[in-house]
């Protein structure tokens, strides 16, 4: 009987230490998220760009032109009209450039957008430095209104010299449903944003991709 | 305690209850194992009318019996039911009436919470099957169910496939505990672990992938449902969130869960093939090592199924050599099989040849897999037939052909009646050829650029896609012929012996047959 109590009690204990180990696993399941993210901003993998707010370039290198394309994609279903103004420029690394898109509302309502980036080749987006990005907000526009969205970038000196083109896409998303359920000055973030985000840019959604 | 304790071996002795009271509240590892059993079979059969379908339709080319959204269906469901349905709950149901008895023990060592892990499922499978006399239909979005076409896109069906995960996850996470807890402490006084029939110690490896990856599943069903309901941004790229991190998140599970649904199946043929080659295994020890590294090795292999999403070339380096990688500890196992039979004095009784075919033909789909693993070549294989053809090999000749091998190698034990061996081996035969015309054309028309998940293709496909539908359905229908054999043996037949066959090795065959309700009281003497 006491062997038959002794076997019991272990294998409650193995239970408990089953359990425990089934939750956590539950747990690493949502730190994956923020794990996959910090991965993506170290490596500067998946073309996320995370060097935001003012910068100022260790210098410049004059003797090499960097292109910079910009493209504008709608997400499926995003009515605005929405292109580069200049669909290409031209920068050497360490200048300040801006440059802008054009967004266009032709619906009779308003709406609000969101602006996702991404940048290739993937290598390249540690060394893109926006300073000021329309991407950084939500763009409301009212119906049949038009607006020029800047955007002010450095390449940083220490881009290495077989990349001379980058590619700089936005996927322009239509976030007007998020908007309608929230008070927009309050609960916008709560609504919107993942749950890993620092509070450096408060009112941004998304800004830890940017 | 004690005094429940005294209770308990009191009554020790009492045969199952009467009446469906028996099936619904029994504690009993061994009923828990019928019901698994034969709830996994029905799945089967579930599950198979849906490849059916899909096959049907792909006869020929064009539409003729279902719309594309109904194959998509179709697709989805087939693949869900298999996977969680019928490979794991049969694997399950193998573990509960075989391991007590392996090592010794009177029960599994959880046994109400064994009752519990069971009878989830057919709740969490009826949710999952009423999706489809929903609005908008079942799950639609694949097996995978990658975001956002589960989220953004999916059919409002989505969130009782949600909780169905949620519930079927449940039921495996206590399952798997209950197994290592049986094989960790019920083990027979002298049964040392470097004892264990190999089926037990694949087992323990696989319960340990359950608690280690389903509860990333769980994780990941739920991101989906508060993405759909609550307003997060996991996967939605418009707020923050991004697609990609599903599919990691997702195949972070995904992968290990393609050994959990093979390891047991290397344990069961591992146990049939000494016994028809009347050798002991070749190579015990390193069968539980090259168990121990694939289980390892699954857990850094994952993004080899998303070497198309844009990774660096280090990346894509990466996850190549650590996936060919598994080939290694695999081609031990492959090895030692093939030198147990060497010169071993074989005999071709049903379950051997089941087992033997799952050699051979476990080894075309792991050849596959070792093409596929190739990261340049990937990019032309990715999403084609070739996938389908290559986890088709693993999982029908592999994991189902161990567990139909498993049950006739059991059966007798179970039923106490040999089965009749002319219809075993006429099951065989249908299977292994419908199999090998299902599977064996897809590799030519995934080469040629097939796309799966499609309900219509180009006219080149079409002889090949003819040969596949043809197979599907002898393959198919022959499975009611294992029914017939099952129902025929638990009906009667000759008496089986306690040993069964010819010098088998285990404690199973100590035992008389059918095996008593109640084995192992008094544990047995292991030398």
């Amino acid at each position: 009987m006491n062997n038959a109590n002794r076997t019991h009690k272990k294998n409650r204990s193995i239970l408990r230490t089953l359990l425990l180990a089934s939750v956590l696993m539950f747990g690493f399941g949502f730190a994956l998220v923020p794990l996959y993210d910090v991965f993506c901003r170290i490596t500067g993998l998946n073309g996320k760009v995370t060097n935001t707010g003012p910068y100022t370039p260790a210098g410049s290198d004059t003797s090499r032109h960097i292109r910079v394309q910009m493209i504008a994609v709608n997400n499926e279903s995003m009515p605005w009209e929405f292109k580069a103004l200049t669909p290409m420029v031209s920068v050497y690394p360490g200048e300040s450039k801006q440059a802008a898109y054009l967004a266009y509302n032709p619906t009779s309502q308003r709406m609000v957008a969101q602006a996702i980036p991404s940048i290739s080749p993937s290598e390249a987006a540690q060394y893109l430095h926006k300073v000021n990005c329309f991407c950084f907000d939500q763009q409301p526009l009212n119906s049949l209104e038009s607006r020029e969205m800047p955007l002010l970038f450095v390449i940083d000196p220490e881009l290495p010299d077989h990349i001379s083109t980058i590619t700089l896409s936005y996927t322009l998303f239509d976030i007007t449903s998020t908007q309608a359920t929230s008070t927009p000055s309050t609960s916008t973030q709560a609504n919107t944003s993942t749950p890993v985000t620092d509070s450096s840019q408060p009112n941004n959604i998304g800004r830890n991709t940017l | 305690m004690m005094n429940t304790m005294t209770k308990v071996s009191h009554t020790e002795h009492h045969g199952p209850a009467s009446g469906l009271g028996r099936w619904f509240f029994t504690t009993n590892h061994k009923d828990i194992g019928t019901l698994y059993l034969w709830f996994s079979f029905t799945m089967f059969l579930i599950g198979g009318c849906m490849a059916l379908m899909i096959r049907a339709e792909l006869f020929q080319p064009g539409l003729q019996l279902i719309q594309p959204e109904f194959f998509n269906q179709m697709t989805t469901m087939h693949g869900l039911i298999m996977v969680f349905g019928a490979v794991m709950p049969a694997f399950v149901g193998l573990a509960n009436w075989m391991l007590p008895i392996m090592v010794g023990a009177p029960d599994m060592a959880l046994p109400r919470m064994n009752n519990w892990s069971f009878w989830i499922l057919p709740f969490a499978f009826a949710m999952m099957l009423s999706t489809f006399f929903m609005d908008g239909g079942a799950p639609n979005f694949g097996w995978t169910f990658y975001a956002p076409l589960s989220t953004t896109y999916a059919p409002p069906s989505v969130t009782y496939f949600i909780f169905a995960v949620h519930m079927m996850g449940i039921s495996s996470i206590m399952g798997a505990i209950n197994i290592i807890a049986t094989i960790l402490n019920m083990r027979a006084p002298g049964m040392t672990m470097m004892k264990l029939p190999l089926f037990v110690w694949t087992w323990l490896i696989t319960a340990f992938l359950l608690i280690a990856v389903m509860p990333v599943l769980a994780g990941v069903v739920t991101m989906m449902l508060t993405d759909i309901h609550f307003g997060t941004s996991f996967f939605n790229a418009a707020g923050g969130g991004d697609p990609v991190l599903f599919q990691h998140v997702f195949w972070f599970f995904g992968h290990p869960e393609v050994y959990i649904m093979i390891l047991p199946a290397f344990g069961i043929v591992s146990e049939i093939i000494p016994t028809f080659a009347r050798k002991r295994l070749f190579g015990y020890s390193s069968m539980v090592y090259a168990t121990s590294s694939i289980a390892f090795l699954s857990f850094i292999v994952w993004v080899h199924h998303m070497f198309t999403v844009g990774l660096p070339l280090m990346g894509e380096l990466f996850f190549m050599y650590a996936t060919m990688l598994i080939a290694v500890p695999t081609g031990v196992k492959v090895f030692n099989w093939v030198a147990t039979m060497f010169r071993g004095s074989m005999t071709f009784e049903t379950p051997m040849l089941f087992a033997i075919a799952f050699v051979v033909l476990f080894t075309i789909g792991g050849l596959s897999g070792l093409m596929l693993a190739i990261a340049p070549a990937d990019f032309q294989y990715h999403d084609t037939y070739f996938v389908v053809a290559h986890f088709h090999y693993v999982l029908v000749p592999g994991a189902v052909f161990a567990i139909m091998a498993g049950v006739y190698y059991w059966l007798p034990k179970w039923t106490g009646h040999y089965y009749p061996e002319t219809l075993g081996k006429v099951h065989f035969w249908c299977s292994f050829i419908g199999v090998n015309l299902t599977f064996f054309p897809m590799h030519f028309i995934g080469l040629a650029g097939m796309p799966r998940r499609v309900p219509d293709y180009a006219l080149q496909f079409a002889d090949f896609n003819m040969v596949a539908s043809i197979g599907a359905f002898i393959f198919g229908f022959s499975q009611l012929i294992f029914l017939v054999v099952v129902i025929k043996t638990i009906r009667g037949g000759s008496p089986a012996t306690a040993e069964v066959w010819d010098e088998p090795h285990g404690l199973e065959w100590t035992i008389p047959s059918p095996a008593p309700y109640h084995t192992f009281s008094t544990p047995p003497e292991v030398k």
